[in-house]
């Protein structure tokens, strides 16, 4: 979207601004009823630890805080392995994804924004448009690619699809747009070649949005599931999603450990969000409206 | 040869080569698959046998066949009633928390934590909520209450919005995030001037706020707009036991995709499915585009 223009730095956009005034009655009001709102916005990821610490009998009271809080659920949903095997598919596939498209939306992104080649308007237009094509209509050939060239069931399998993407191509190229060309042009009469200037000079001016841009890659490579569900088939391969959709209907009414399981798989994006917080709000800001 | 090159030239080579890659890429991941999709629509195919070309027969089928119109229709309700709950939603979050200053950043972080949970585990905690007493926790919680239980996934009336709810839960916070960021970018001094002339903040919502937030809006529109038509997760999910039920009542078309291609192998009927998923999201974009960018 075209948004840009006339807008502040989004570190700007995050300060609060909101004159300061005594407290008054519409004041106290307004902020209780956006607190008990916020609450109520957390109590599912509330009970959901809490629930992981409870003992069965407990699962059904409304109770917040569990009576005996334990960790049993977690030593018997961890006791077979599956959860490690899950959770490490899971960080490999999302860590490569990531690497791989900060390096790739970045160097395409670089390359359509500051080079003048001709080409350059098709190829941009032609990588644009695959963002019009949802990923469904895609799983049906890439299932048959997989098939064919015995990718079914690996971690290749799982992450060729999101290598790279066009929405990250086109935040990079709209990043770049804020490097100057003296730069470039300067390291250039230094007797750099275009790979290291790309690298060294134009890589670290834009780090925010590399930043930005790989948490939204690994987030939804950590939460992916329609494909990794299709191209998987062995419990060892499957994606922690996956692993959980399955363990879920395996425990049937053991919500406990369905809710043990949930909490494992939730819990580290959460404790990530909660350090990098600030970074991981304004990259949200950046990309929502750059992109 | 290379050092014979002038710089023009040269930088067209350095082009090439850093899009070689990539262009290889996007041709086999994203053009080649999005052509043999729309082919194999055309086709009949279970995966083993023989693929034979029948025209427009699997389209014929699929408009012929009462389940997608179904879940053509449950499709457009998530949508329906998805985009403009949260949109209104989100923009009342935003447009309060933009005005308090006591613990900010806390209660923003409140409000976006659900949008870094996965779908699929945020399901599984929400299908527990739903389930009868003694079980669930809002019926449980109903229960306490002295009200009557209510049926949430059992039922073929309000299983679609229970189903819908956490989906709309998961996004608020992003948007919330981004609402925000569009109100800080409106300058102070349309306030102040609107202030000073002693107009009503009812006026300078409906008249500054609103219309200058415009871009925002339709950033936000489009964007859930394609999320809740291609809704899968949730579904998926919270109706493991008997996926898209009670009755196909919460079943979206990518739900029938899904089963269509993998659990009934019948490939070309599912690219038709999808190739009419691609137009449904084409259409609604360029109706949402034009609609938003010229009223």
């Amino acid at each position: 979207m075209a948004v840009t223009e006339i807008r502040p730095t989004t570190d700007a956009l995050l300060k609060t601004d909101a004159p300061k005034k005594p407290a008054n009655m519409g004041q106290i009001i307004r902020w209780t009823l956006l607190f008990l709102g916020g609450v109520a916005m957390v109590m599912p990821i509330a009970y959901m630890i809490s629930t992981s610490l409870k003992w069965p009998h407990e699962v059904y009271n409304l109770k917040l805080i569990p009576d005996e809080p334990h960790l049993e659920n977690y030593t018997y949903v961890l006791e077979d392995g599956r959860f490690y095997w899950w959770f490490l598919n899971s960080m490999i596939i999302a860590v490569i994804t990531t690497v791989c498209n900060v390096i790739f939306d970045s160097l395409v992104g670089y390359t359509l924004c500051k080079f003048r080649f001709p080409g350059r308007y098709i190829v941009f237009i032609a990588i644009l448009s695959t963002l019009m094509i949802p990923t469904e209509m895609l799983v049906i050939p890439w299932y048959l690619m997989s098939q064919q060239f015995g990718w079914l069931d690996t971690y290749w399998g799982i992450m060729f699809p999101g290598l790279m993407t066009a929405f990250g191509t086109f935040l990079m190229k709209q990043f770049f747009e804020t490097v100057p060309d003296d730069f470039i042009e300067a390291a250039r009469i230094d007797g750099l070649n275009e790979l290291q200037i790309w690298w060294t000079v134009a890589m670290p001016l834009v780090k925010p949005a590399l930043a930005a841009l790989a948490i939204f890659v690994f987030l939804g490579n950590w939460t992916a599931f329609i494909w990794p569900l299709i191209v998987t088939n062995s419990v060892e391969m499957y994606t922690l999603p996956v692993g959980l959709s399955s363990f879920g209907d395996e425990a049937d009414v053991a919500w406990e450990l369905i809710m043990t399981g949930a909490a494992i798989s939730t819990i580290p994006t959460l404790i990530v969000f909660l350090i990098f917080q600030r970074y991981i709000i304004q990259g949200v800001v950046m990309a929502g409206l750059k992109g | 040869m290379y050092r014979n090159l002038t710089i023009r030239q040269k930088q067209i080579v350095w082009a090439w080569a850093f899009l070689a890659i990539p262009i290889l890429f996007y041709t086999v991941i994203r053009f080649y698959p999005t052509g043999n999709a729309i082919l194999i629509s055309f086709q009949d195919w279970n995966l083993l046998g023989d693929r034979t070309w029948t025209g427009f027969d699997n389209y014929q089928t699929l408009f012929a066949d009462p389940v997608f119109w179904k879940v053509f229709r449950n499709t457009f309700v998530y949508l329906l009633i998805g985009t403009p709950v949260s949109l209104i939603i989100s923009f009342v979050i935003a447009y309060h928390l933009d005005q308090v200053r006591f613990m900010h950043g806390f209660l923003r972080m409140l409000y976006f934590l659900p949008f870094m949970t996965s779908a699929v585990a945020m399901a599984w905690v929400w299908r527990w909520f739903y389930q009868p007493v003694p079980v669930g926790l809002f019926n449980n919680a109903l229960a306490s209450m002295g009200i009557p239980q209510f049926p949430f996934l059992q039922s073929t009336t309000w299983a679609l919005p229970s189903v819908l709810a956490p989906a709309v839960w998961a996004g608020l916070g992003f948007q919330v995030i981004i609402f925000m960021a569009g109100l800080r970018a409106i300058p102070r001094s349309y306030y102040e001037a609107a202030r000073i002339d002693g107009v009503s903040w009812w006026t300078v919502l409906w008249e500054i706020t609103l219309p200058l937030l415009k871009p925002t809006i339709v950033f936000i529109v489009v964007f859930s707009s394609i999320g809740f038509l291609r809704i899968f997760d949730h579904v998926f999910n919270m109706t493991t036991n008997n996926p898209g039920g009670p009755l196909n009542s919460t079943k979206p078309l990518v739900l029938m995709i899904y089963e269509t291609a993998f659990s009934a192998f019948d490939m070309g009927y599912a690219a038709a499915q999808t190739v009419v998923l691609f137009l449904v999201l084409l259409v609604v974009s360029l109706i949402q585009l034009r609609i938003l960018r010229d009223s």
